[in-house]
Formats: structure tokens, C-alpha cells, sequence
């Protein structure tokens, strides 16, 4: 019996190699790229201020490992495009001013605005910024000023967690899974379909009818497009209802971008039928698909934690960008030239994996 | 000879260096019916999916339904009705389904009634919505053949029909492909069964790919140049293996109580059987399985020379 199933099991080297390839992969991810204290953050920094305690602070943070300042804005509302826009996590706004009136002792603000979408990712970086000003200024408040340091805090750190003020964990995974549930729906059900035609024998049936490979592919894909909005409504619902998730786009551009990560994750699973030989392969071709899905695409773990060949990585996989899109049009209010980028890279994609899918479709027997 | 629908040149299939069709040429007219024989393995379904468009030929050339073989397989397959050797439809869709699926693919109007009809001559409409897998054999393979003809194909190929389907359920089968011929759809059907052969109109005996014989089953059996004795009387079934390899005998081989002997020359037949006097020897007709047997025999010599 042992010997038999050893013998059985070697026949099939796909689903040898998978195995093997599983503990390496899992290694990979957990060990070098999740990491839930994120460095080296993306910032802006808008310093109205020419005074030396200003310089201080510029330099203080970017001297901590935490942030990497990426952006220095000066027109207003330059540095809130940027963090709408994902592209900084953090805006650090030193107002006009700032020097004189810490030394007058009037307490100054200064702002820090934090995309606090994912507050895992912004908590530890709050702190350090607090720390890295409060550094700085020891340093400069020497001799007369000294005075300033003790007591009260010189400055007022007035910090601004947007999109998600309360740091609701939940604001930000249950549209993230959304996008986990959808996908792996999505390419498990279309990709055991095919392999099932072909395992059942009705695949000859199918390919001696004058269908061609692109109606087999549609016929394939509604009937579970319908199934993802059903599943769409019911995730959305509940993160309205009970989770009171905020919406701050427009519905029609949450629902367009679902469609199209819906179409996306179809045509993905109709291509790895097309691959898989069994159901068993396509089923664990799907699992090897969402195993970076969840871990990498930003959902479980924050993104900028990650190194940049995960980024990279990442970024490859549709979950990411609709992660985001979803993210972006609840939390943020996206509009449709916000999302664009994202929509255009999920279109491209759909784009070739559709075509990869139809060519590989053969309308022969094996 | 206008009115060929098959017309194939030199077809030949090879999978992973191993050649399972090998220059096979099939000509076959409007309205007949043509069995496909030759032992497991032969190339028999090979060379069916490639005339109805499954699988291209690495070589050769021909017109189905004057369309070519190539360049227009999506044409091909619209008119050509192909019932595969393993049950295909879909077992966990009911009868009605299944017949309303093929009539959707192709694209058929008056949908509902050639459904309705087919159930009617299937003698399954009160049955409709019972599921095809819990169907029984026989009556799969009926369904099977039902859906094929859905779409009023001109050509229908069938791959081993009646494999494992009991005698009774094959008469009828075979009744109603005499039927559909009569009606102008020709047939090409490939089968172990030497019964069926003899209700086809014509044959083609395949064996390791190659075409061994053709024609009507007198033109095969005379073709073979076979002559055959039929021996009878006590103990006549047990002289098989005594006969079996004296020169001039093919084949001996034991028939109910009497034998059967067979070989090229009726003279040295007579000569190698003459020691067995208690035995009543008479002159018979070959029959389409010594034939085939020789043929096969014949073929296995060639194949080893080759190699």
C-alpha cells in the first residue's frame, strides 16, 4: 500500500515540486519579508521655517531608521496629494514661524499627518517621531533657552491620523478581505472548472463543438463573476453594518474596480487550468497563488515593512492593487482619477493574462 | 466519385516519436456506413479526431465535407456529429440539460422542440429530468448518440460505441444508425464486434496505424486470399493446437465442437488435416475474424522487420 501511493505519488512531479516548494517559499516570506515594525517610511516633509530648530528636526528625522523622508513639499496641500496618493505615509508639517515663536515660548505646533489606514504600520512610527524632535530640540534649547526644555514640552506635537482617526484595525482588513475572499474564489473556482471538464472526459465532448477557446473562456467566467458580487454585497454590508466601515468614495467606482479584480482573478484562474493537468494541481497552483496574496499583497502584514524584492514581488499580484484600490476608494475617498493608476495596471494585467489563457487554450485533445 | 465526404491522404499522427497513425488514406461516400476495425491500440481514435477537427495530422491532407482538414476545423466541427469512446456529457446535468446544452453550442433554432423530439425518439421524455450520470449503460451511450445527431450532422463518427452495452440494446443502436444513414448522414464507426462489421456497408481494418484492408466484406475476404476448412466430428475442437503450425495452416482455432483451419492454399489445407480421418472436413468461407487475425499476424512480421 505505502508503495503504491509513493509510486502514484512520484507520477505526478507538479505536485511533488509544489510541496517541496511550499516549506521554502512560507520560510522566505515569514522569515525575510514580513515584518510588523516597518522602517525606512516614506515622508514628506513641508518646513515653513528657516530657523535652526527647523533644520533640526529635518535632520533628526531623517536620521531615524523609521522614515525615509522621500519628498520635500512647499506648496500647501502638496504633501496631502501625496499621502491620498499613498506614495508617503507621513506628512510633517513645520509652520511659518515655528523658530521664533519656540523661542518666545509660545509652544509651537508642529503637525503630523499619518495615512493611518493600516494603524499596525503607524504606531511605533508616531512614537519615534516624537522622540527624534524631542532629541533634536534638547540639543539646540542650550543656555538661555534651556529653560524651554524642561517643564512642558517646547513644542506641540499635534499628530493627525487620517483616514482611519481612531485606528480601527478593522477599518482597514475587512475591505482588504474583500479583496482576499474574492481572489481566492475567483481562481479556485474557474481554475478547478477546466481541469474538471478534462478529468470528467467531457472536455472532447466540448472541444469537437465549434465553440471557440474566447466563448469557452466567457462561459466559464460569468456564472462565477455573478457569485463574486454576491460575495461583494455580503463583505460590503457587513463592513458597513456591523463594522461601520467608512465609505468615502463613490459606489460605482468601488464596484468598477471590483468587477474588473473579479475579471482579473477569472481570467487567472482559466489560465492555470490550462496549466494544471488535475483538479488536485489546480488546486494547489490556486494555493500557491494565494499564499503571496494574503502574506505579501499587503492585507496581513504592512506593506512598507516588507523588503523591496517582496514590494517588487508584490506588485506582480493583482490582490496588491486592488487591495489598495478598495482601500483607497473606502478610506480615502478616491476618486476615479485617483484610482486610475491602480485600475490601469489591474486592466493591463487582465489584458495579458487573458490572452496568455486563450493561447494556451487548445481546441485539440491533448 | 463526386460525393465523397471523407477524403483523407496519408494522414499520419505521431505522439512523442512514437508514429500511431501512419499514411492512412479513407475515402468514404454520402449515405454510407463505414466500421472502423483493427485491435486496441491501433490508431482508430486518432485517426477519428483528426477528421472531425481534434487533433491536426503531422501529415497529410484531405477535405472533410470538401472543407480542408487543416484550415477549417471550426467549420468541420459544426458539421460533423462525434461520439466520443468514453461516456462525455455532463453526468451531474439531467438528460434534458445535457441535449439543451448541445443544441445551444451549436447554435440551433427551434431549440425546444429538436430537444423535445430527441427525448421522444430517445423514448426518455418522461425520464427527462433525471440526471445523465445515474443513467445505465445502454442508456447513456443512446444519450450519448442523441446529442451527437442533435445539431443534424452530415457526418457522424463513432468511437466504440457499444462497448460494454448489452446485445439487445446494440441491435437497436445499430437500427437506428441504418436509419440516420438512410437519411443521407454518413457514418464512420469504429468497433471490436465482427457482428457489427457485417451490418456496415464497408470496412477498414487498421492495425499499428496502418490501413491493412478496405472495401465491402466479400472484397476482404477475398482480398486475404484465405481458404478455410471447417472440421467436425468427435474430438474435433481438441486438434486445434496439433494443426496449429503444420505448413500451410495459418491458424487452427476451436469453434463450439468443430474447428476451424485456415490458410493460403486449400490444397495444403487438405494435406495437413489428412491424418485426422474421423473428422469430416468441408470447405468454408473464412470469416471476418480469420481474416483480421492473419492480417494482424501478418502486420506484427512487418513491424518487427521494420524494427
Amino acid at each position: 500500500m505505502v508503495f503504491k501511493e509513493v509510486r502514484q505519488m512520484l507520477r505526478d512531479p507538479g505536485t511533488i515540486g509544489m510541496m517541496l516548494m511550499m516549506p521554502i517559499v512560507q520560510l522566505t516570506i515569514f522569515g525575510f519579508a514580513i515584518n510588523n515594525d516597518p522602517r525606512q517610511l516614506p515622508m514628506a516633509l513641508e518646513i515653513n521655517d528657516t530657523s535652526q530648530f527647523a533644520r533640526s528636526i529635518d535632520a533628526a528625522l531623517r536620521n531615524t531608521t523609521y522614515f525615509r523622508v522621500t519628498h520635500v513639499v512647499s506648496a500647501p496641500g502638496e504633501g496631502e496629494r501625496l499621502l491620498k496618493d499613498g506614495k508617503v505615509q507621513f506628512l510633517v508639517t513645520v509652520p511659518v514661524d515655528f523658530g521664533r515663536d519656540l523661542v518666545r515660548g509660545e509652544r509651537p505646533q508642529l503637525l503630523v499627518t499619518a495615512d493611518a489606514t493600516d494603524p499596525a504600520s503607524t504606531g511605533n512610527a508616531l512614537g519615534a517621531i516624537q522622540q527624534a524632535v524631542d532629541g533634536a530640540l534638547t540639543h539646540d534649547l542650550i543656555g538661555p533657552l534651556a529653560a524651554r526644555a524642561q517643564g512642558t514640552p517646547p513644542v506641540d506635537l499635534v499628530i493627525h491620523r487620517s483616514y482611519n482617526p481612531e485606528g480601527i484595525t478593522s477599518h482597514n482588513t475587512v475591505p482588504g478581505l474583500l479583496a482576499i475572499v474574492l481572489s481566492m474564489t475567483m481562481v479556485m473556482l474557474t481554475a478547478l472548472s477546466v481541469t474538471r471538464e478534462v478529468e470528467q472526459g467531457t472536455m472532447e465532448n466540448l472541444l469537437a463543438t465549434p465553440l471557440r477557446p474566447f466563448e469557452v473562456m466567457v462561459g466559464k467566467i460569468v456564472p462565477y463573476l455573478v457569485i463574486g458580487i454576491v460575495q461583494m454585497v455580503v463583505i460590503l454590508s457587513a463592513a458597513l453594518v456591523v463594522f461601520h466601515v467608512p465609505f468615502e468614495g463613490t459606489v460605482a467606482l468601488a464596484l468598477f474596480s471590483t468587477l474588473l479584480f473579479m475579471i482579473t482573478s477569472l481570467a487567472l484562474g482559466f489560465m492555470l487550468s490550462t496549466v494544471a493537468t488535475s483538479q488536485l494541481q489546480a488546486m494547489q497552483m490556486s494555493f500557491f497563488y494565494m499564499l503571496p496574496s494574503i502574506l505579501l499583497s499587503g492585507f496581513a502584514f504592512p506593506f512598507r515593512g516588507m523588503p523591496v524584492w517582496a514590494q517588487w514581488l508584490a506588485e506582480v499580484l493583482p490582490t496588491t492593487h486592488y487591495i489598495r484600490l478598495v482601500r483607497g476608494i473606502m478610506l480615502k475617498g478616491w476618486t476615479l482619477a485617483d484610482a486610475a493608476g491602480q485600475l490601469g495596471v489591474l486592466a493591463v494585467m487582465l489584458a495579458v493574462l487573458g490572452t496568455v489563457a486563450v493561447r494556451r487554450y487548445q481546441d485539440t485533445v491533448a | 466519385m463526386s460525393d465523397l465526404v471523407i477524403d483523407v491522404r496519408g494522414l499520419t499522427k505521431r505522439f512523442g516519436g512514437r508514429t500511431v497513425v501512419d499514411d492512412v488514406n479513407l475515402q468514404v461516400a454520402r449515405g454510407s456506413i463505414c466500421g472502423f476495425l483493427g485491435p486496441n491500440g491501433s490508431g482508430k481514435t486518432t485517426t477519428l479526431r483528426m477528421i472531425c477537427g481534434l487533433l491536426i495530422p503531422d501529415a497529410g491532407e484531405g477535405e472533410v465535407l470538401g472543407l480542408d482538414l487543416r484550415k477549417r476545423r471550426g467549420a468541420i466541427k459544426g458539421r460533423v456529429g462525434y461520439m466520443t469512446q468514453k461516456f462525455g456529457l455532463f453526468s451531474d446535468l439531467t438528460i434534458a440539460e445535457n441535449l439543451e446544452f448541445f443544441a445551444r453550442v451549436h447554435g440551433l433554432d427551434r431549440r425546444r422542440e429538436r430537444v423535445a423530439e430527441a427525448l421522444e425518439g430517445l423514448g426518455l421524455a418522461t425520464r427527462s429530468d433525471q440526471l445523465a450520470g445515474k443513467l445505465s449503460g445502454g442508456w447513456k451511450q443512446r444519450l450519448a448518440l442523441a446529442a451527437a445527431v442533435l445539431h443534424e450532422p452530415e457526418i457522424l463518427l463513432l468511437d466504440e460505441p457499444t462497448a460494454g452495452v448489452d446485445p439487445q440494446a446494440r441491435r437497436e443502436f445499430w437500427d437506428q444508425i441504418h436509419e440516420l444513414a438512410q437519411g443521407g448522414m454518413t457514418v464512420l464507426v469504429s468497433t471490436h464486434y465482427m457482428d457489427e462489421a457485417e451490418r456496415c456497408h464497408e470496412i477498414a481494418y487498421i492495425a499499428y496505424g496502418r490501413m491493412l484492408a478496405r472495401g465491402t466484406i466479400g472484397e476482404v475476404i477475398a482480398g486475404s486470399g484465405l481458404q478455410a476448412l471447417l472440421g467436425e466430428g468427435p474430438g474435433a475442437d481438441r486438434l486445434a493446437t496439433r494443426i496449429e503450425g503444420r505448413p500451410g495452416v495459418a491458424m487452427a482455432a476451436p469453434f463450439g465442437t468443430a474447428i476451424h483451419v485456415c490458410g493460403p492454399d486449400l490444397s495444403a489445407l487438405r494435406a495437413a488435416v489428412a491424418e485426422f480421418d474421423g473428422v469430416t472436413w468441408r470447405e468454408a468461407r473464412p470469416s471476418l475474424e480469420d481474416v483480421f487475425i492473419h492480417l494482424m499476424r501478418g502486420a506484427e512480421d512487418n513491424s518487427v522487420v521494420v524494427a
